[in-house]
């Protein structure tokens, strides 16, 4: 999922500056998981607005933020509550502020900073354990990604700064080449480890990405 | 069969060996001697000079520091080309914090028509240890990709598979930590930078000379020479503060007390003593193949540690 965590209200306030009146938009998938954009946080901030004197026209949680026919969709349904707001803030990621930006021509703008596409360790607690790189290497290290999990991302091994099993970025942390290293152990693979990573090709997907899921031709399943 | 240019630039550039080169050191079989000079914040590098000047005909060759801790200072190329044109011999570090690979080859091509020879290929620090916390760290290769790259370089190919219009040579160096803890994905590092060329190496401080010996005993067996890094004790407070923060560094309580024991003001001559005893004994006992000399801004002292060591470069 996509991690957020809502911008300072100081600092949305300061977006919103000269907008009075303000439509909001939440999303009911990632930013109802962080508490950035459920119906809760939607109802919270429509009230810290209007104590703050603005006049919030509305409101939407859409099922999925990122999801643009959709947003196009409730977008139309809620269009007078649109029409008279000066803007959009988006309770959402910033794909899911983006997909508002497609869908009205008004200005908006991000109550959320997106932090990173993360695990759910625990209800409220998320981890980054995927960069989205574009080409994945997990086959080679036990499934743990060094890319990601490494503060340096390097590949062929942990750099100097680990320390029992630590990184030195942070304590906190477990060294993704440490657990590398123990989880090839135990398989009896750490020959995987010993074979070298060339460099990595950054552009394998050419940013900003774009993909299209190739359909077969007729829509046979067969040939 | 195409003749060479690279005489012709060397000519052209005035490039000139004042110094055996740190291959030729190790081949003729000599304790390697190195030091360390860390460039200045800032554009002032009179008082750099003097330490280049001091140390240029005391040991055999000197390491440029790059950036290093990711602290911005004057950069290890140019420190490099200023110690060549000084009578010095460089060994120039570079690391792949900053610069991705179009950077540094661009950089290792510069630094070849300017003389230099000896390359130590680092990953780098990260980037919150340092004083820009908010730069973008690159690491588009690490240790063992630079090494390979390099290799790369000399076989007359970029890493983008395009032929150069000449090859470059370079003796490869790349660092190794003895008392990284678990030493085991550490080995599996250091032979994977063996395989990608290293030729030789320095080592992260060492202090435990016992535990250096062991070490020794599984590095001996590949075909590369190693240097053992040491770093000037300044204090005991120094000592402690790099067990608690500096990974793969452990100074030995023994050493500790020896330095305490020191009067007030007086810890450092305590350090010198200690350093020029491991160095005797790295040396008399064939410990290691050099050694590396790190005073981190005392550089001043390194003549009075090898006049202590007993070690004078000319005499080896």
């Amino acid at each position: 999922m996509i991690v957020t965590k809502q911008k300072a209200f100081e600092a949305i306030l300061k977006e919103l500056d000269g907008m009075e009146k303000v439509f909001l938009v939440g999303c009911g998938d990632c930013a109802t998981l962080c508490e950035t954009g459920g119906e809760e946080q939607v109802k919270e901030m429509a009230e810290r607005l209007t104590s703050e004197g603005k006049t919030v026209t509305g409101s939407v949680v859409l099922e999925v933020g990122c999801h643009e026919l959709d947003a196009k969709k409730e977008f139309r349904a809620h269009k007078e509550e649109i029409d008279s707001a000066d803007a959009l803030l988006v309770m959402s990621c910033g794909a899911g502020c983006q997909s508002a930006r497609a869908g009205v021509e008004k200005p908006v703008f991000p109550a959320n900073d997106t932090l990173f596409l993360g695990n759910v360790l625990r209800y409220g607690q998320f981890e980054e354990k995927c960069r989205l790189c574009g080409d994945c290497l997990l086959d080679i290290t036990g499934a743990i990604c060094p890319v990601t999990r490494c503060h340096k991302g390097i590949l062929n091994g942990p750099c100097g700064g680990t320390n029992e099993g630590k990184c030195e970025v942070d304590p906190e942390k477990d060294c993704a080449w440490t657990l590398i290293y123990q989880q090839l152990e135990r398989e009896g693979k750490l020959e995987k480890m010993k074979a070298y990573q060339p460099p990595k090709n950054w552009n394998t997907v050419l940013k900003p990405g774009r993909h299209v899921i190739e359909r077969k031709r007729g829509g046979d399943a067969g040939e | 069969m195409q003749v060479s240019n690279m005489d012709k630039v060397f000519e052209e550039l005035k490039v000139k060996h004042a110094k055996p080169s740190i291959k030729e050191i190790l081949d003729s079989g000599k304790f390697l001697v190195t030091g360390e000079i860390g460039p200045p914040k800032g554009p002032d590098i009179t008082e750099m000079i003097e330490h280049i000047d001091l140390l240029k005909d005391k040991v055999h060759a000197m390491n440029i520091t790059d950036n290093q801790s990711s602290v911005m200072r004057y950069p290890s190329l140019a420190t490099a080309i200023l110690i060549k044109e000084r009578g010095g011999e460089p060994n120039l570090q570079i690391t792949c914090r900053d610069r991705n690979r179009l950077a540094i080859e661009a950089d290792l091509l510069f630094a070849y028509t300017r003389g230099i020879r000896s390359v130590l290929c680092l990953t780098g620090d990260s980037i919150p240890v340092g004083d820009h916390k908010d730069a973008k760290p690159v690491f588009d290769l690490e240790s063992v990709q630079l090494l390979n790259l390099i290799r790369s370089l000399e076989d007359g190919k970029d890493l983008g598979g395009n032929e150069l219009n000449e090859p470059v040579k370079f003796f490869k160096g790349a660092i190794v930590t003895p008392e990284a803890n678990p030493l085991e994905p550490q080995l599996i590092k250091f032979e994977k930078k063996v395989e990608a060329g290293a030729e030789w190496f320095q080592t992260q401080a060492i202090y435990d000379m016992d535990h250096f010996a062991k070490f020794m005993k599984i590095a001996r067996q590949y075909p590369v020479k190693i240097q053992a890094g040491l770093v000037l004790l300044v204090s005991a407070g120094m000592a402690k503060y790099m067990n608690k923060n500096v990974p793969g560094v452990f100074v030995p309580d023994k050493l500790i007390d020896e330095l305490a024991s020191a009067e007030k003001g007086k810890s450092i001559d305590v350090g010198i003593k200690i350093m020029a005893r491991q160095i005797k004994q790295i040396r008399e006992e064939g410990l290691a193949d050099g050694v590396h000399i790190m005073a981190i801004g005392k550089e001043d002292v390194v003549p009075r540690i090898l006049e202590e060591a007993e070690i004078d470069i000319n005499e080896l």
